[in-house]
């Protein structure tokens, strides 16, 4: 079984902590991404996993046992760097070979192994070739291809796309779910970049500031952020977050936006909402997608307002509008046949079926 | 389209009409003849104080003591006839070789632990290690000469204090060969230390990383990963140091100016005492030009390797 | 990797990682300091021995006592060197041919690095393997042909080559000039092409572009060098000795052992104490501008 368990995990850098407190539960074959900005502790944390980090705190646990004083060759697992790292003198075969030939696996062995992993990444014709005659995604499956034979219990990735151009980047996107369709080994994986975290995991980790925010499925973090961070990191672009005040008039529960916009609680949030009436310090989240251009069959949620158009982007099976309330820069996505015009006013429609309510100081979601 | 720009504006930059312009003012804004001009100094003194006196040593050598009759290889016939030159020969290749392994082997090694340490400690070691290489070696030598003095050697006296017998450093002459190579290991290691750290830190950590996982411990690290990406640098630094050390002068002068009995000469100091000192211009010169073959026969073996090898990185 | 001038700021900021966990790596530190202790032992011994001798008078150097302690320290050595007119002529000498060596050398260097860096022309390739393969014909093969080659053109000229001063100013910057290139061409090679066409544009002519973007640009190459030939001509010992040998004319090297060393009394006070002399400007050039040093020596053999 490789489960992976990270317990109360700490790892400070002379006095500057870089992961405050980490707990996390993975299961056997499942595909966990870490993801956050730059400095969030992901890559600590996974380097921690491979024994490439010594642990300030805390436990790691690879398939049942303890690993922290364990070297990374003892550990059973398998990296994948963001450079690739290949032995620039080795050929193919020799790179995808060399811990087993440290360990001084039989030569059919070898050979069977490696045949193998180059069969499921496809790259059996660049098996005697050396690393500087291939491409940048032909030397990211050669690095998979070596994590492969290793048969380990868990795959590290550590940013492995950050160096392909973005059509390579969707391609090899492709390739390593394939992949682990395949293999089905337990993986962690790192990146910065939400949409690899979405179109990949089977949970995604968010992580900020060495602390998770949030763990759970693409869904969940795309339908139920629970901080105002996870909420503006997923999804692109961005979830727009306007000031607002929360009303309560006549028994109905009313949102007011800066510069005399208004609506109404949909009937579903107001037992929620109910207790918060009459607080200005909260933020409206509304993803792009879910400000729209009006059409005939409305329902109670979904409400109208209008605005003036400052820029508009035409994206061929959208146009992303955008404008101003009150200062702030608010995104909407239109039909490219719905006649948007830069400078020129639009009635839009806002499905508040899909609104957020955010505490503004402690960016918690109501 | 550089020649247009300097053309249309001259070299004050003032627009420059038809009639101004003469051929010779053409020639001198043409990239082409600035270029040329400018390296011009750097042509000369190769070719007057190094290509040309080079050829003219051929030329002295077959030529008689007094330098009036041509005699061909006679200089030749007569040194490979002579035992001393025999010596010579052999004791130049054996001292640049001896002397280069061990300068390399412990350049690479003081490397390995500079590299080690934590960075902030590393440039003040650093700093220490390369003082030979920093002194003028005739005077490093001399201070070695005077630690080896017969009578007031100051590292016999610790010997003596350990209850060793006193070692004749510059009289015996296995041991006198012994103090030149050592003189030379001395003064050459820091250069390839220097060296060998830089490409030490060119290495990219994630190599290292990535061998960890794979289970390779410290010398195999070292053998499978270290050494491969060193290659290069280790070949250049190898051969520059054996022409230098196997062309050396100041060391041996200095040390035991050849002796004793003449068993620590090398081509140059050979050549000097043969040329300058006995006045016989032609046969130092024929002493020295037999360095030329046994040099040219070494620098392409490393450049063939060097050059078949590629670039890997 | 080009030559930039890379100061070393060490190995890697966080503690090194290989592998295993803290145990296995102090006693690894624990080892390294040990050898590089007995290093540095090694390689700073004969130094520190010229300056214990240079303190003790002849008396005590002569004695029997421990010759690793100064008993009664003198700075009479010292002072008998440094006023008098022999040797501080010899310094004189020394100073005046690596000043004027260093200027050639740099013009020289700077000028042809510059065309054959930027300007392509008809052989600057030949040209610059060429200037690699001057390093393959050493010193020692040329002293001859050069001596006899001075001599003539006495003969020839009236002019007096043989035992002059002037004679090393000529032939030194074939030591210098080559390697000085190479750096040069090092670093002017990794300053990127669009500052000079940026100059082009705003009307300099090549001269200006050399003058006023690159040797500001390259100022630290341009120091390494400089310190390159001025302790490559400070620390020459072959040609002098070959080509001067009246005692106004010699340099410190050729003279302290020329002259220092007379007969079966050698001095060993003042030999050191003059040993230590010579080698104290390269000593304190270094102490102070060690990384132009080393970037220097790096630059030029990382490159080939």
């Amino acid at each position: 079984m490789a489960q992976v368990t990270l317990n109360k995990i700490v790892k400070m850098y002379d006095e500057t902590p870089a992961v405050r407190g980490i707990d996390l539960d993975i299961a056997d074959k499942e595909f966990v991404v870490l993801v956050g900005p730059s400095g969030c502790g992901k890559s600590t944390t996974l380097r921690m996993i491979a024994g490439l980090e010594d642990i300030t705190g805390g436990e790691i646990v690879i398939g049942g046992h303890v690993v922290n004083d364990v070297p990374p060759k003892d550990r059973d697992i398998a990296m994948v760097f963001q450079n690739y790292a290949l032995y620039p003198h080795m050929t193919v075969f020799e790179n995808m070979s060399f811990g087993l030939r440290l360990k001084r696996v039989a030569r059919a062995e070898i050979q069977q192994r490696v045949e193998n992993a180059a069969r499921i990444l496809d790259i059996t014709e660049l098996l005697s070739r050396k690393p500087k005659q291939l491409s940048g995604g032909q030397r990211q499956r050669v690095a998979m291809g070596r994590a492969i034979v290793r048969d380990p219990k868990v795959f590290l990735f550590d940013e492995p796309l950050s160096n392909l151009d973005a059509k390579l980047r969707v391609q090899m996107r492709t390739e390593i779910k394939k992949v682990h369709q395949k293999v089905r080994t337990t993986t962690v994986y790192v990146t910065h970049d939400q949409v690899e975290a979405m179109t990949l995991a089977d949970r995604v980790v968010v992580m900020n500031g060495g602390l998770i925010e949030q763990v759970g499925t693409p869904n969940e973090l795309y339908h139920h952020p629970r901080t105002r961070f996870v909420a503006g990191f997923i999804g692109s672009p961005a979830m727009n977050f306007i000031p607002c005040k929360l009303e309560q008039a006549a028994g109905a529960l009313r949102i007011l936006l800066p510069g005399g916009i208004a609506f109404a609680v949909p009937a579903d949030r107001t037992a929620r909402y109910r207790d918060h009436a009459g607080r200005a310090d909260l933020l409206l989240g509304l993803r792009p997608e879910h400000i729209t251009e009006t059409h005939r069959n409305i329902d109670p949620g979904q409400q109208e307002f209008q605005v003036t158009l400052e820029v508009i982007e035409p994206m061929g099976m959208e146009t992303m509008i955008y404008f101003q309330i009150d200062g702030v820069e608010v995104c909407g996505r239109v039909n490219p046949a719905a006649g948007a015009e830069a400078g020129q006013p639009m009635q839009l429609l806002a499905d508040l079926n899909h609104m957020h309510l955010i505490d503004e100081k402690t960016g918690l979601m109501l | 389209m550089v020649d247009t720009a300097t053309r249309a504006g001259g070299l004050d930059g003032r627009p420059v009409h038809a009639s101004q312009r003469s051929g010779l003012r053409r020639l001198m804004q043409r990239k082409s003849t600035i270029a040329f001009l400018l390296t011009l100094p750097l042509i000369l003194i190769i070719t007057t104080l190094v290509i040309y006196p080079a050829f003219y040593a051929v030329h002295l050598a077959t030529l008689n003591k007094s330098m009036e009759r041509f005699v061909g290889f006679g200089n030749f016939t007569f040194l490979f006839k002579r035992e001393i030159f025999w010596d010579v020969v052999r004791q130049s290749c054996v001292f640049a070789i001896t002397a280069v392994l061990f300068k390399a082997l412990i350049g690479f090694f003081v490397a390995h632990f500079v590299h080690a340490i934590p960075a902030k400690g590393q440039r003040k070691w650093r700093g220490m290690l390369l003082v030979p290489w920093v002194i003028p070696p005739a005077m490093s030598t001399l201070a070695w000469f005077w630690l080896f003095d017969p009578s007031y050697s100051a590292i016999n006296w610790l010997l003596v204090g350990m209850g060793i017998d006193p070692i004749p450093f510059l009289g015996n002459s296995n041991w006198a060969r012994f103090s030149v190579i050592l003189v030379n290991v001395w003064y050459g290691a820091p250069f390839f230390m220097i060296m060998y750290l830089a490409a030490l830190k060119s290495v990219p950590e994630q190599l290292y990383e990535a061998a960890a996982i794979d289970g390779a411990n410290w010398w195999q690290r070292l053998w499978y990963v270290t050494l491969p990406m060193m290659r290069n640098i280790i070949s250049i630094t190898v051969l520059f140091s054996l022409i230098v050390t196997f062309a050396n002068f100041d060391i041996v002068r200095v040390l035991t100016a050849g002796g004793p009995i003449d068993k620590t000469h090398v081509f140059a100091t050979y050549a000097f005492l043969l040329g300058i000192q006995g006045g016989d211009i032609p046969l130092g010169a024929a002493v020295s030009l037999f360095m030329v073959p046994i040099l040219a026969v070494a620098a392409v073996i490393i450049l063939r390797d060097i050059t078949k090898r590629g670039n890997e990185a | 990797m080009t030559a930039t001038a890379t100061f070393d700021k060490g190995g890697p900021s966080r503690p090194v990682r290989h592998g295993s966990m803290s145990r296995d790596r102090t006693l690894a530190l624990r080892w390294s300091y040990f050898f590089l202790i007995l290093f540095v032992l090694f390689f700073l011994t004969p130094p520190i021995y010229m300056l214990i001798t240079s303190l003790k008078t002849s008396g005590e150097i002569a004695g029997a006592r421990n010759p690793w302690w100064v008993f009664d320290p003198t700075l009479l050595n010292y002072q008998t060197l440094l006023t008098s007119p022999e040797f501080l002529r010899f310094i004189w000498n020394s100073a005046l041919v690596s000043v004027l060596v260093v200027a050639i050398t740099m013009v020289v260097s700077v000028t042809a690095a510059f065309a054959l860096s930027r300007m392509r022309f008809w052989g600057s390739a030949t040209l610059a393997t060429g200037i690699f393969l001057c390093y393959l014909i050493p010193e020692t093969l040329l002293f001859i042909p050069l001596f006899k080659m001075f001599a003539v053109f006495n003969q020839l000229t009236d002019i007096q080559l043989l035992n002059k001063w002037y004679v090393l100013v000529i032939i030194y910057p074939t030591l210098t000039v080559p390697f000085c290139t190479w750096i040069m061409i090092g670093y002017f090679a990794s300053i990127p092409k669009e500052l000079d066409e940026a100059a082009l544009i705003d009307g300099a002519s090549y001269i200006q572009i050399l003058t006023k973007v690159f040797i500001p640009v390259a100022l630290p190459g341009i120091i390494a060098a400089t310190i390159f030939a001025f302790t490559v001509s400070w620390a020459q010992f072959l040609y002098p000795l070959a080509f001067t040998t009246s005692s106004d004319q010699l340099v410190l090297p050729v003279g302290i052992i020329t002259t220092l060393i007379k007969g079966d009394v050698y001095n060993w006070g003042q030999i050191m104490t003059g040993a230590l002399i010579t080698a104290a400007p390269p000593l304190i050039i270094y102490a102070f501008l060690m990384d132009y040093y080393i970037a220097g020596l790096t630059a030029g053999a990382t490159k080939g």
